[in-house]
């Protein structure tokens, strides 16, 4: 059978950050982009998002923080999904990021840093990208 | 082979998922340990609190030391495929456990509550040595009763609004449940739709005595009341089950459904490949629906 099957993304919001409007707002656009589309809740663990994204089995990972903790919390993440065996999962961020931290991020791992004001668009053509290029059974 | 190995079991449920070209030789090693597992279909109306009630039975099973396996089933978008699988939430306090396995699943194009997928998603968590599998459908209107050809033992989840017992004597969703359950019970009405239900199971033909009594429940998924008692209610219905010739009846119902819909799925993939080249003909008149769909199943 040749039908093309949906991406799957799981959306999380690690920490101690109750904001999830910016999480819901993209959940809803990957939805609509033809995505399937997991969504934590808020307050995770990274330990959470690693056994969820593993479960899942998910092409995609974004995780959406705006209590400051990215630069502790998006490498913890990283380094748990590649332990777990989720070494082609890709791993994408936003919320309140300050540009100077952008590059710390991208070395430890996270794909792609999406700032406050994105259009959703630019989103949904990066993931359509990235993970059209990805080879199924990479992970 | 696949005993205990989260990792190797999220694969293998995508493969199954996906309808992979690998998925048969999957469901074939693991449909001969498949059956020791109960599977337990969760229905009812959209917000009835169908995954917290699940969350709420995970806790209690794993108290009792027993694996268990959850797919909650959420639906595809009919205009962009995509879709929202927003279960998992309700459930996710059981995401550190090793014992627990939550996978959501989409309906792709599945109508009925389930997916076309669900039954060899089924046996990858038996293979996974699940002793329970909650198998959640789509929040469901009157008619979605596919879950009662997939699960064993079939919980209907209404809450006190659900409306009087005209309602409840309806057929559809009404006539599958094998324990019936009025969550949020905390809220104002829960008695009126205890004895509406019960009011309606009690009418028709009479049978002395009756195979099954069939429970109907007050429980709140919020709170925890009333879920010991739901659990209680699902053993009970699993030991009628083995003991009546019911369960072994089901079970081929169950086999029934799983070989109908790959079949089905088969010939409808194939059919549905061919179909586009008649769509003009079709359009100018040039041929009819009726010719156009014997021809392509003669080929």
């Amino acid at each position: 059978m040749v039908t093309t099957k949906p991406r799957r993304i799981l959306i999380a919001k690690p920490g101690l950050d109750g904001h999830d409007r910016g999480a819901k707002v993209i959940v809803r656009a990957l939805r609509d982009a033809g995505f399937e589309v997991i969504y934590t809740g808020i307050r995770q663990t990274p330990e959470m998002i690693a056994a969820t994204a593993l479960q899942e089995d998910v092409d995609a990972v974004g995780l959406s923080l705006l209590s400051g903790a990215h630069l502790t919390l998006f490498p913890r993440i990283v380094s748990l999904l590649r332990r777990g065996g989720m070494r082609g999962v890709l791993v994408f961020g936003g919320g309140i990021i300050p540009d100077e931290d952008v590059p710390a991020l991208l070395k430890k791992g996270i794909d792609r840093v999406f700032g406050p004001g994105t259009p959703l668009q630019l989103i949904v053509d990066y993931l359509n990208e990235a993970l059209g290029a990805r080879v199924t059974g990479e992970k | 082979m696949l005993a205990g190995d989260t990792a190797a079991a999220s694969r293998a449920l995508s493969l199954v998922i996906n309808e992979d070209v690998r998925s048969d030789a999957m469901i074939r090693a693991f449909f001969m340990k498949s059956g020791a597992a109960q599977k337990i279909g969760i229905c009812g109306p959209p917000g009835a609190g169908k995954s917290t009630l699940a969350a709420r039975l995970v806790s209690i099973y794993r108290k009792r030391g027993l694996k268990v396996g959850v797919l909650a089933v959420d639906p595809s978008s009919s205009i962009s495929g995509g879709a929202f699988l927003g279960d998992r939430l309700r459930i996710q306090e059981h995401a550190m456990d090793s014992g627990v396995f939550i996978r959501s699943v989409a309906t792709r194009g599945m109508v009925g509550g389930v997916s076309h997928t669900i039954f060899g998603a089924i046996h990858v968590l038996e293979a996974w040595g699940c002793d329970r599998i909650i198998v959640e459908t789509v929040g469901t209107g009157q008619a979605e009763v596919i879950i009662a050809r997939v699960a064993d033992t079939v919980v209907y989840v209404t809450t006190p609004t659900m409306g009087d017992e005209i309602q409840a004597m309806k057929a559809g969703v009404m006539e599958i449940g094998d324990v019936f359950v009025v969550n949020k019970g905390d809220l104002a009405g829960k008695d009126k739709a205890l004895s509406d239900i019960k009011a309606a199971l009690g009418l028709g033909l009479s049978r002395d005595p009756p195979p099954w009594e069939t429970p109907v429940l007050s429980t709140s998924a919020l709170t925890g009341t009333g879920v010991e008692a739901l659990s209680a209610a699902l053993e009970a219905h699993a030991k009628y089950l083995r003991d009546s010739g019911e369960g072994r009846r089901r079970l081929k119902q169950q086999h029934r459904e799983e070989v109908s819909l790959y079949v089905s799925r088969r010939v409808y993939q194939d059919a549905l490949s061919q179909l586009d080249r008649y769509l003009d003909d079709l359009a100018d008149h040039k041929t009819d629906p009726a010719t156009v769909g014997a021809r392509i199943l003669k080929k």
